[in-house]
C-alpha cells in the first residue's frame, strides 16, 4: 500500500474530528523494510538506520532526516521487534510493551512473555485501533526464542499477522523475500543467514530509494539478545545496468 | 459510517469449497495468504474446528477473519466460565445448525462495520447428515448441499453446480440437497477444483488443506497446489 496517499476522504476525516483528538491519517516520519529469519540456534533480523520525514499534503516526496534510528529493539527476555513505518507509533509500542512486561514481572511469579505473546498482543493492539479508526502506522516483525521453540512473526497496520521462516515489511516483502525463499534452509548457520540478509539489504539499498547504507542486524537465541553496532555494506555501482540503464530499450528520445 | 476510509480492508484472498454427503461433510481451503501482487506466506490455515463436527473455513480479510473465529470460539468453548459459554450451560457440544445461526447473528451485529469475511461452515447435522452452510459478509445464509466462497468461487462453483447437480430448491416436495458422492469421490472432486483454479486464480495456490468430517471424527489432509 502507498501510505503517503491522503485521500479526499481522509481530509474529510480530519475536519469531521474536531473534537480535539488526533489520528494519524498519513505516517510523517517513516523507516523502511525490516527483515527477518529463522536460523539453526535462533531468529535474525536486520534494518538500516535511515528515516524519511514525509512532507506533509500539498508537495511531493520526503527528505532524510533521521540516520540514527534503531528500528529493532529487545522486548523482554525472549523476543526481538522490529518495525518500519511511523517511528513515533513504533515509541508508543515500546512504551506499552514496557509498562506490559513491568506489570507482569511485578507478579514475582518467575514467569515471562514469550515471542509468542508479544506477537499475540501486538496482534490485538494494532488491530483494535485500526477498529477505532485511529491505526498505529507500522508494519512489525516478532522474533524470539523461548523453551528451544523459535518464533517468527509479522503484524500489519490494520492487524493483518502470521507466522513464516522469513518475514520482511514493505519492500523488502517484493525484493527480499524471493531470495529467502530461495536460500533459506531450517539448518541455516548464523554466518550462512547473515549473508542472505546481507544479500537482500544489498538489493534493498539498490533499489528502495529510502533506504541507506547503515545497517544494524541482531540476533536472539537461547541465551539472548545480540545488537550489532550500526555498519556499511560495500557496494558497487559499476554495473552495466546501472551506468547505462536505456541500454537494449531505447525510445524516440 | 462517512468516517471509514478504504485503508481499513484489505482482501488477502484464498478459496474455500465445501461438500455435504448422506453421512460426511468435506472443507478445503487453500493456504495461500497475499495482498495485490504479493504474498505474505504460502502456508496459513483458514480453516477452524470449532467443535466436534462443525468446522469453518473462512477467505476474505485475515484480521477480520482471526477475530471471528475468536470469537466464535470463545462464545462456544470454555475459559471464562462467567461468560453465556455454550458448553457451560448445556454441557455439550454445539450442533451446525446451531453454529450457523450463531455465525449469522454474529456476522450481522457488525452490520455496519463488517467483517470482511466470505465465510462456509460445514459438519454434521443432528440426525449425522452432512450439511454446509454458505454466508455472505453480514451474516444472510442458506443451508445447502455444497458451495464455494473467496476469490476462486466464481471459477469453482459452475464446476460444482455441473458435477453434483443439485436438485432445484422450487421443487415441491422438497429435495435433500445432499450430494449422491461418496467419500472419497468428494475429496477427489475438491481436489481437482482446487488445482483448476489455482491455474487461473492468482490469490489460490500453494497447498490445500481438506478436512473431511465423518461419524469417526475428523481427519485432515494436504495437497500441493501450484506455487506460482
Amino acid at each position: 500500500m502507498e501510505w503517503g496517499a491522503v485521500s479526499s476522504e481522509e481530509k474529510e476525516v480530519s475536519t469531521i474530528l474536531e473534537s480535539g483528538s488526533q489520528r494519524t491519517l498519513s505516517p510523517y516520519v517513516t523507516g523502511t523494510s525490516v527483515l527477518g529469519l529463522k536460523y539453526k540456534d535462533g531468529v535474525i533480523m536486520a534494518a538500516d538506520m535511515g528515516a524519511q520525514k514525509l512532507n506533509t499534503r500539498c508537495s511531493y516526496g520526503s527528505t532524510l532526516r533521521y540516520k540514527s534510528v534503531e528500528q529493532i529493539k529487545p522486548i523482554g527476555k525472549h523476543t526481538l521487534l522490529g518495525a518500519s513505518g511511523e517511528i513515533s507509533d513504533f515509541q508508543e509500542i515500546l512504551r506499552y510493551l514496557d509498562e506490559l512486561i513491568i506489570y507482569d514481572h511485578m507478579w514475582d511469579d518467575g514467569n515471562s512473555l514469550g515471542p509468542k505473546e508479544v506477537h499475540n498482543y501486538l496482534n490485538r493492539v494494532m488491530y483494535n485501533r485500526r477498529n477505532k479508526f485511529n491505526p498505529l502506522w507500522n508494519s512489525l516483525v516478532v522474533g524470539g526464542v523461548k523453551n528451544g521453540q523459535k518464533y517468527l512473526g509479522m503484524v500489519g497496520m490494520i492487524g493483518t499477522h502470521y507466522e513464516d521462516n522469513h518475514v520482511a515489511t514493505g519492500f523488502g516483502n517484493h525484493l527480499a523475500r524471493p531470495i529467502m525463499r530461495a536460500e533459506w534452509r531450517e539448518d541455516l548457520t548464523f554466518e550462512e543467514a547473515v549473508k542472505i540478509l546481507e544479500k537482500c539489504l544489498l538489493v534493498l539499498l539498490y533499489r528502495d530509494r529510502s533506504a541507506i547504507n547503515k545497517f544494524q542486524i541482531s540476533k536472539i537465541t537461547e541465551e539472548g539478545v545480540t545488537i550489532s553496532e550500526p555498519y556499511a555494506l560495500k557496494t558497487f555501482w559499476g554495473f552495466s545496468a546501472f551506468q547505462n540503464p536505456t541500454k537494449g530499450a531505447e525510445g524516440s528520445w | 459510517m462517512a468516517l471509514r476510509g478504504d485503508w481499513v480492508y484489505e482482501n488477502n484472498g484464498g478459496t474455500c469449497v465445501a461438500i455435504a454427503g448422506s453421512d460426511y461433510c468435506v472443507v478445503a481451503a487453500d493456504t495461500r495468504l497475499s495482498v495485490g501482487y504479493s504474498i505474505y506466506t504460502r502456508d496459513y490455515s483458514k480453516i477452524c474446528k470449532l467443535a466436534d463436527k462443525c468446522v469453518l473455513a473462512s477467505s476474505g480479510f485475515q484480521g477480520d477473519m482471526k477475530a471471528l473465529q475468536k470469537n466464535l470460539s470463545a462464545k462456544h468453548l470454555v475459559s471464562h466460565v462467567h461468560l453465556h459459554i455454550y458448553q457451560h450451560q448445556h454441557n455439550k457440544q454445539m450442533s451446525c445448525p446451531a453454529m450457523a445461526r450463531l455465525l449469522s447473528n454474529t456476522l450481522y451485529y457488525k452490520r455496519f462495520f463488517p467483517y470482511y469475511t466470505f465465510n462456509i461452515l460445514g459438519g454434521l447435522d443432528n440426525e449425522g447428515k452432512g450439511c454446509v452452510y454458505s454466508y455472505d459478509a453480514v451474516g444472510s445464509y442458506e443451508r445447502v448441499g455444497y458451495s464455494c466462497q473467496g476469490t476462486g468461487g466464481a471459477l469453482i462453483m459452475p464446476v460444482l453446480d455441473n458435477q453434483l447437480k443439485s436438485p432445484s430448491p422450487l421443487l415441491l416436495p422438497s429435495r435433500d440437497a445432499v450430494t449422491p458422492l461418496s467419500e472419497s469421490e468428494a475429496v477427489d472432486l475438491v481436489k481437482d477444483v482446487f488445482a483448476s483454479a489455482t491455474e487461473r486464480d492468482i490469490y489460490t495456490g500453494d497447498k490445500l488443506e481438506i478436512i473431511v468430517v465423518n461419524a469417526t471424527g475428523i481427519r485432515q489432509e494436504f495437497l500441493d497446489l501450484r506455487k506460482d
